[in-house]
This record gives C-alpha cells, structure tokens and sequence, in this order.
C-alpha cells in the first residue's frame, strides 16, 4: 500500500521521527526535573520563611543572638565589605585586563597570565580563607579586621573582573583604536578617551557581578574578620557607619551560617528568613548587571 | 554604521585633550604629561601581573603557614590514615591522617558528578538542539542567577530540606549525609556544566549539523554520532569545571554532609570533606599549633588538587580553540 503512495513516511522516516521525538522527550523531562527541583527547593525556602519576613526583619538590629530584632548590622557589615572589597579588586581588574588586551605581546607571557586568571578563579573559598588568615591577618598585621576580609575577598574576585573587562575590552573594534593612532594619539590616550568609554557598560556588568559573588561568600570571611555578633548602635546616621576599618564586623553569609548550626532553639522561620534575605540581595544584585548587559546590548552602536 | 560611531568616539577624545595635543607635534607635549602616561602604563603593567603574584602569593603562604609541620609530619600515615585526633589527650596521643578526609572529598564529589554530569548534559543537548530561541535564552538567565546562588544557602538548603526528605525516603538516621551532600553539591555544578556545554554545543559549526540530516541521521544520531565528538573537548572542559567546583565547595558540604570522619560504607553515611576539616576546626585550633600547621598543609592538598583540575580544563579548552582555528 505504502509502495503505491510515494508521497507517505517511509518507515525509516517515521522511526527517525520517533527516535528524535524520544530524545527530545527525555532531554526535556530532565531540564524540567532539574529546574522542576531547584525551584521547589527555593519555593520550600520562601514558603518557611514568609511567617517572619517584614520590613522591620531588614531595619532592626539583632538581639538575644538572633533569635529576636532583625538583621541590619549584617546585612550593613556585608555591604561595607563588599563596597571596600570592590574599591580595592576594580582598579587592579581593569587595569589587568588592559594590559592583557592591550599593551601585552601575544605568546608565552599572555598565556601564562591566562592560566593564572583560570587557576585563580578556581581556587576553593576556604583556601582564599587560609591565604587571607596567613597574608592579610598575620603577616599584614592587619588582625581580624574588616580591612583584612574585604582584601581576602578582593583577591578572589580579581579573575571575575579580569576576565569581564577582558570581554568588554575586547568587543571594541580595533577600526576604533586605528582612528585614534592616526590622529596621534598616543597608547594611554587611545585608551582613556577611546577604548575605555565605549567598553565601560561592559565593565561595569563584570564588577557587579563580583559584587553579587562577594554578599554570598562565607568561607573566606570566616577567620579574617567576620563575628557573630557586635552591638552596633541604632541611632539613625551612625547605624550606617558602624564598623571601622580595624574593627571585626558582622556579615550575612556568616550570619546565616551561626544561626542554623550552632544557636540552640533558634526559630527556623527566622533562619529561614535569613536565608531569604541573603538570596534577595545576591539575586536583587545579580538582575541589574544582567538587565545593564541587556540593555548595553540592544544599544551598542557598532 | 561602523564610521560614524567610530568617528564620534574619535571625536570625543579629541575635544577632551584639544588642548594638549592639537596643532602641536606630538614632540611637543609636556615632560610631565608623559610621565604621567608611563606611570599609569607602569601601573597597568603591574596590575597585568597581578593574579600570577596572587597565585604565587597564595601557595607561598600556605606553604609559609604549613612549613614548621612538613619536616616532622608522618607523611606515610597522612595519605592512609583514618585517625584524625588533632586534640591530644592523655593516652590518645595526636595523629593526622588525613585518608578518610580525602575520600570523603572523593566520594561526595563522585555523587555530586553522579547526579550532575548525565542531567546537565541532558539539559544542555535540549536547550541547544530542541528548546526555542526563547526559552534557551530564559534558561540561560535563570542559570546564570542560579550560579549566583551563595553556596552556604546552598548548604542550608541540604540541612533544612534536602536532609529530611533524604532521611524520610532512606530510613538514615541523620538528614546530613553522604547523599545528602552529594546531591546539593551536584545541583550546584549543575549550572556551571549546562552552561558550558551548551556553548560547546552551539560552538560546532551548523554546516555539521547539515551534513547530518542531509545523509539522513535521526536528530539523536546527530547529537550522538557528530555533535558529541565534534564538542567533545568543551564537555570535557565542562565536566571539569563543574569537578573542581564540587571539590572546592565548602560551606554546602560543611552544613549538609554531617561531620563524621569515617570512610563511608553505604551512601547515606555522614562523611567529612578536606575543605569541611578546614572550615570547621581552623576556629578552634590555636595560632601556630601543629593542629594548626596541618590545616594548612590540607589546604595545599586542596590547593594542588584544584589546581590540576582546572589547568587540565583550561589546557582542553584552548586544545578545541586550536583545532577550531585550523580547520
């Protein structure tokens, strides 16, 4: 019958067709169970959280070791350590990924440099931890300090900064820098007034990025300066200075994790609200680099 | 197009420095401006070298931190002992064998793969081969957020919901476990392999593709037979990172494996990892004790080992950069 209708499947044609509708079906399946988890695990999060979570949670200062008040002077100690941190990595970033597409020679050097930077970005958090704890704690003098952290967290974000300038560097087409030189303009000023200025968004993406890596981090704020607990006042200017540079401060990571191993008869809503909290600010973070990428690139102009 | 934004740009940095440097040869301009100039690219050049000194920096210290325990260290029962007593007692004298550490690294790490490489994988062949333009760009975000998911929410994730739903279905004693700790880690590097993969994925070339179908394979023949070997080494690369993450991590395994320094005989024993030694007895250990020194010298093993996983995926990955330039 088939044979007298040229214009039906073949059956290799119809089995083809069951094969690839099957692969897409199970490759489906599993990018849903996948997803399908993830979200349940963080719906689980919000659902447990949601009896304790208020306003007042982000404003007040926490009393009675957490179980009571509210998570301002973590969640200030994290944004100081990471304004500091990224104070100190963005220069340097930048500054690297410029020699790295700019100034250095093709060859053996840019290469090791390269392996470095993805060596770098590999290096465990608790081992950041050590260095920081045996460079910045001990052999700096510098204690268990805010300083000493937000250095520790410095140097494991430079990879991230490195390699986002890099890219954003790199986007800027070399017609641009060539219209530069024949005009005169020397390497510094092709960059400055050239280079810099149209791969700036870029850039920018990558350092918040760093920013959103460096609120969730834990291990290496463990020993190098984060504490359980500080009073801090609660006076309104003063409330948002409340730590010195030498001073150990708290942070939310560290917060969170305290308070889920080792405070007894904690209220699991309010672990849970932390947790919350410190997703929130690492996902609120994270959207403005993804929608500045977004809109960067709708918007470029070459 | 391409002119005219090229000439604004030029434009731009003209009026900037006009005064500088226009109608004047270049020979002409200050001593002091071009001191300036070299200083900063003296700078740059400094910062160019900065995460080689930062990568020296790190193993020297470490090194530095360990030094005083590596000539009296019984390196023998360090690689194959279980008996980790790093406070002494009277009769129980220090030991620090580190074996059941490293397989508690090894076989968490084993799970996590177990659970991330064949699921990541599935998902990266759907979003490049099958899903819509849309929806893989939906997903990619949504990876990329997940990526930025702070590990030790990723930990306490395993303690309060993982754990005893794992305990619920398994019968073990305690939520925190080999198993426990194995599947969060793998959820984690899951993004990381998904996202890879899938840029090797989509990096081979769609004339590949065409050849395929032209000769009449079926979509799965395609993945199997000519895009897997063709990306064969950005998988690899892939799985590699998403090792090395999973060998690294340490808070998720601090709050969700249990803290038992055992070697595990079934999957849901609580075991105890290199990078959760560290975390959880560096507080205790006083400065410059050999309790002390010997966390160092387990954060060099650490250091090596990711070391090697990640130059191997850098080295596989500029292997496929390579090949793709020559063909």
């Amino acid at each position: 019958m088939s044979a007298a209708n040229p214009f039906l499947p073949s059956e290799w044609e119809r089995h083809k067709e069951a094969v690839t509708r099957r692969a897409r079906g199970v490759t489906l399946a599993v990018t849903l169970l996948l997803s399908l988890v993830v979200v349940a695990l963080f719906v689980a999060l919000l659902v447990r959280a949601w009896p304790a979570l208020s306003w007042s949670l982000l404003w007040d200062n926490p009393t009675d070791k957490g179980k009571t008040g509210g998570l301002w002077a973590p969640l200030i100690g994290t944004v100081w350590l990471v304004g500091l941190s990224v104070l100190i990595v963005s220069p340097i970033g930048i500054a690297a990924a410029l020699y790295l597409n700019e100034y250095a020679p093709a060859g053996p050097v840019t290469r090791t440099i390269s392996l470095a930077v993805t060596s770098l970005a590999g290096v465990p958090s608790i081992v950041h931890a050590l260095f920081g704890l045996g460079a910045f704690v001990l052999f700096a003098k510098m204690g268990a300090s805010l300083q000493a952290a937000a250095c520790t967290i410095a140097v494991m974000n430079l990879p991230v900064v490195i390699a986002a300038a890099r890219e954003a560097l790199a986007a800027v087409p070399r017609s641009f820098r060539e219209a530069c030189w024949n005009l005169g303009g020397s390497r510094w000023h092709t960059l400055w007034t050239v280079v810099l200025p149209n791969s700036l968004g870029g850039i920018l993406t990558g350092v918040i990025f760093a920013v959103s890596r460096a609120a969730g981090e834990t291990a290496p704020v463990l020993f190098t300066g984060a504490v359980f607990f500080r009073s801090i006042p609660d006076a309104f200017p003063a409330r948002l200075v409340p730590y010195g540079l030498e001073d150990p401060f708290m942070a939310l990571s560290m917060h969170l994790h305290v308070i889920s191993t080792q405070v007894s008869q904690m209220p699991p809503e309010r672990t849970f609200a932390t947790a919350v909290v410190l997703v929130g600010l690492v996902l609120v973070i994270n959207s403005v680099a993804v929608a500045l990428r977004v809109r960067l690139r709708k918007h470029r102009k070459w | 197009m391409m002119p005219a934004s090229a000439r604004a740009g030029v434009t731009r940095g003209q009026t900037r420095s006009g005064r500088a440097t226009s109608l004047r040869s270049p020979r002409a301009k200050s001593r002091g401006l071009r001191l300036g100039e070299r200083l900063i690219e003296g700078f740059i050049v400094l910062c160019g070298w900065s995460s080689i000194l930062c990568m020296a920096a790190i193993f020297l210290f470490l090194v530095r931190e360990a030094a005083p325990v590596l000539t009296h260290l019984d390196w023998h029962e360090f690689f194959t002992s279980t008996r980790w007593i790093p406070a002494p007692a009277k009769g129980n004298p220090a030991h620090y064998g580190a074996l059941a550490l490293m397989v508690g690294t090894l076989t968490t790490t084993l799970v996590a793969m177990v659970v991330a490489v064949p699921s990541g994988l599935a998902a990266a062949v759907y979003l490049s081969e099958f899903a819509t333009r849309r929806v893989r760009e939906t997903f990619k975000v949504i990876i990329e957020l997940l990526a930025a998911v702070p590990s030790v929410v990723w930990g306490f994730l395993g303690l309060m919901v993982v754990g005893p739903v794992v305990s619920e279905l398994t019968g073990a004693p305690l939520g925190t476990n080999l198993l426990t700790g194995g599947l969060v880690l793998g959820l984690m590097s899951a993004p990381v392999i998904v996202s890879i993969s899938e840029d090797a994925l989509r990096a081979v070339p769609d004339s590949y593709r065409e050849a395929a179908l032209a000769l009449g394979a079926s979509k799965w023949d395609l993945v199997k037979r000519v895009l897997f070997p063709a990306a064969r080494n950005g998988l690899l690369a892939a799985c590699l990172l998403g090792l090395g993450r999973a060998v690294g991590e340490t808070m998720a395994v601090l709050l969700a494996t249990g803290h038992a320094n055992q070697v595990p005989h079934s999957l849901v024993d609580p075991v105890r990892t290199l990078t959760a030694a560290i975390a959880a007895e560096l507080g205790e250990a006083p400065r410059g004790s050999e309790h002390y020194r010997a966390l160092f010298l387990l954060g060099v093993v650490l250091l090596v080992f990711t070391f090697i996983i990640n130059v191997t995926a850098d080295l596989v990955i500029k292997g496929i950069r390579r090949k793709g330039e020559s063909t």
